[in-house]
């Protein structure tokens, strides 16, 4: 956090935006200095949700701390659960059964419908188009429903366990889901004419902040942010992991990348529409899930560690809906982690903020992070 | 690549005297429940001498057939007994599809490490975040300020030997358990109606219902 300095050129003006600002996507700060309406500097601000995270993993047990993985990303929880659980599995080469694998992967395409949900909603209402932002919610309600009988929670799910997942799923859960997905899909088509193919919509976002897949790779942007640019890496895909090596293959997947179909490639539009693939891809992951689980035996869903005393260190990645979030952990032989850092999507995306706000209009800046997806925990932890 | 193969890459580059520690673990086979667990690393790992951190680092982002395009994480560990941070790099290859984990150590006294803002621009965050928290002192950074704690916070609240202020700004930085005032309320509560030298008035009777009509 820094102290707004009030020292600027003769026809700069520096504008204080947040921590309270709606379209920040959270409490963060931006210190921007402006020349009329065009930017020259926004300079990030964060930290107001720094919780100290990774200082409570070194206070608390392996196993204790699952449920504070939830809120280092609160709109996405399910993939900070998958990226502690696979950590730390991989730290104590913990086994994980089949169906625990097919169960995480289940939640977490379900939870990346629901962030992605927030992120294209939220985008248009940041832009002024206030209606797809209900029809977005109505969708995640429904998969908070599915979330909420599968563990009890709608948000901070403290699902997945050390060793596999808190509780098995129910035949009228997995009908309940299909029926979902059934319901679903159309939406995704009734949305992309409602707000992805309008033409206002587009030539509102098209060429704006474009992201080369150079600086992309460079500031280390990732996942949706990534691919939008026209690298095709999906952690799912290239480095599989859970029982993703078993499920793409199986529904011809193919790494959606950004092509600059409206502008140019990696501009604000071919980072929403990517989103609204990847809502199509996920609605394929699950159906095919939900098939494959039902040849693994039931019941078998968690296998408890005993006396988890992990010496050594171990890195864990895992595609989250803002892109690759991963997870160093550090044992000591106790039954806590001596050290735990997780590197997430947002946080990286932040960095970037500040040389692409160059030349931006003030509106525009606001079209930029929405079009990032950042969520303010995720930055802080 | 494998881990050796880069390592000795690496060493082939910039001198055999400037790596050294390798440490090719690779990922533990998964034993069943409750067998204690290999130690060590479980991702291909080296150590680099301070000095040399920018010429290796420079090889392995540079050499095309390590191009290691992608600093996918930049973390410091204090190792308090041992007097050392250690700083961490996690990098990974778009091109190749690999990945490596290099390590620095500096005295703990004195964290000085190069910055290698210069090679990934993601770096400056993720250095500012260690400086922060750690006290790493990164020589070369553009711009290495605190990124998460306020500007006017005293130390590094991730060192092991951290002491909390008891109070920032005339604000505390902790408070009773709400629990523990739980359970004094309810000893007030208790107290006050043990004490009370006459019993409490007896309700009124509440009135008879109305006769419904049969």
């Amino acid at each position: 956090m820094s102290e707004l300095v009030l020292v600027s050129g003769e026809d700069e003006m520096i504008l204080n935006m947040g921590p309270q600002h709606p379209s920040t996507h959270g409490v963060i700060r931006f210190i921007v200095h402006t020349d009329g309406e065009i930017i020259s500097r926004a300079e990030p601000d964060v930290g107001y949700l720094h919780r100290a995270i990774e200082h409570i993993a070194e206070k608390c047990t392996y196993e204790g701390f699952m449920p504070y993985t939830d809120r280092v990303d609160y709109v996405c929880a399910m993939t900070a659960n998958h990226v502690w659980a696979s950590a730390v599995e991989k730290l104590a080469a913990l086994p994980v059964p089949p169906r625990a694998h097919y169960l995480r992967v289940i939640s977490d395409e379900l939870n990346r419908i629901s962030s992605h949900c927030i992120a294209l909603g939220a985008m248009a209402m940041d832009l002024g188009a206030v209606t797809p932002f209900p029809y977005a919610l109505r969708e995640r309600e429904y998969v908070n429903d599915l979330m909420e009988e599968l563990c009890g929670a709608r948000l901070t799910y403290n699902y997945h366990r050390i060793g596999g997942v808190g509780w098995d799923m129910t035949d009228a859960w997995r009908d309940k889901t299909l029926r979902f997905l059934d319901h679903f899909e159309p939406v995704i088509d009734e949305f992309d004419r409602l707000i992805t193919m309008n033409e206002i919509f587009v030539k509102r976002l098209a060429n704006l902040a474009v992201i080369n897949a150079e600086e992309a790779v460079a500031y280390g942007l990732v996942g949706p942010n990534l691919r939008a640019a026209g690298v095709a890496f999906d952690l799912r895909a290239d480095m599989p992991y859970a029982t993703y090596g078993d499920i793409l293959p199986k529904i011809g997947w193919t790494t959606p990348v950004g092509s600059g179909r409206m502008g140019r490639t990696g501009d604000a539009w071919d980072r929403f529409w990517l989103r609204v693939e990847e809502w199509r891809w996920s609605v394929k992951i699950v159906r095919e899930a939900l098939d494959q689980i039902q040849a693994t035996p039931r019941g078998e869903f968690l296998i408890p560690p005993k006396r988890l005393r992990p010496k050594g260190d171990a890195m864990a990645r895992v595609e989250a809906a803002r892109g690759d979030m991963s997870c160093y952990v550090v044992g000591d032989g106790t039954p806590h982690a001596y050290r735990a850092r997780f590197r997430t999507g947002s946080f990286n995306a932040m960095g970037l903020v500040r040389e692409k706000s160059r030349g931006l209009m003030v509106a525009d800046l606001v079209a930029l992070i929405a079009s990032l997806d950042i969520v303010a925990p995720e930055i802080d932890r | 690549m494998k881990a050796k193969e880069i390592f000795e890459h690496v060493a082939a580059r910039v001198g055999h005297e400037a790596v050294f520690a390798l440490d090719e673990a690779g990922q533990a086979e998964a034993g069943p429940a409750g067998e204690k667990a290999k130690e060590g690393a479980r991702d291909g790992s080296f150590q680099v001498r301070p000095a040399e951190l920018m010429a290796v680092m420079g090889a392995l982002r540079d050499d095309p057939e390590l191009a290691f395009d992608f600093l996918q994480n930049l973390t410091a560990v204090d190792w308090m007994k041992r007097e050392v941070i250690q700083v961490v790099y996690h990098l990974f290859s778009y091109a190749n599809r690999h990945e490596i984990c290099v390590r620095v150590e500096v005295p703990r006294a004195a964290p000085h490490v190069a910055s290698v803002v210069s090679l990934w621009p993601t770096a400056n965050w993720h250095e500012r975040e260690q400086y922060d928290l750690l006290g790493v002192v990164f020589e070369g950074h553009p711009d290495l300020r605190r990124l998460l704690m306020p500007d006017d916070w005293v130390g590094h609240p991730m060192r092991k030997d951290f002491q909390e202020p008891k109070s920032y700004r005339g604000m505390p930085t902790s408070r009773p358990s709400p629990l523990d005032l739980l359970v004094s309320y309810d000893r007030a509560h208790v107290a006050k109606a043990t004490h009370a030298t006459q019993p409490a008035p007896t309700p009124p009777p509440p009135p008879a219902p109305p006769e419904t009509p049969s």
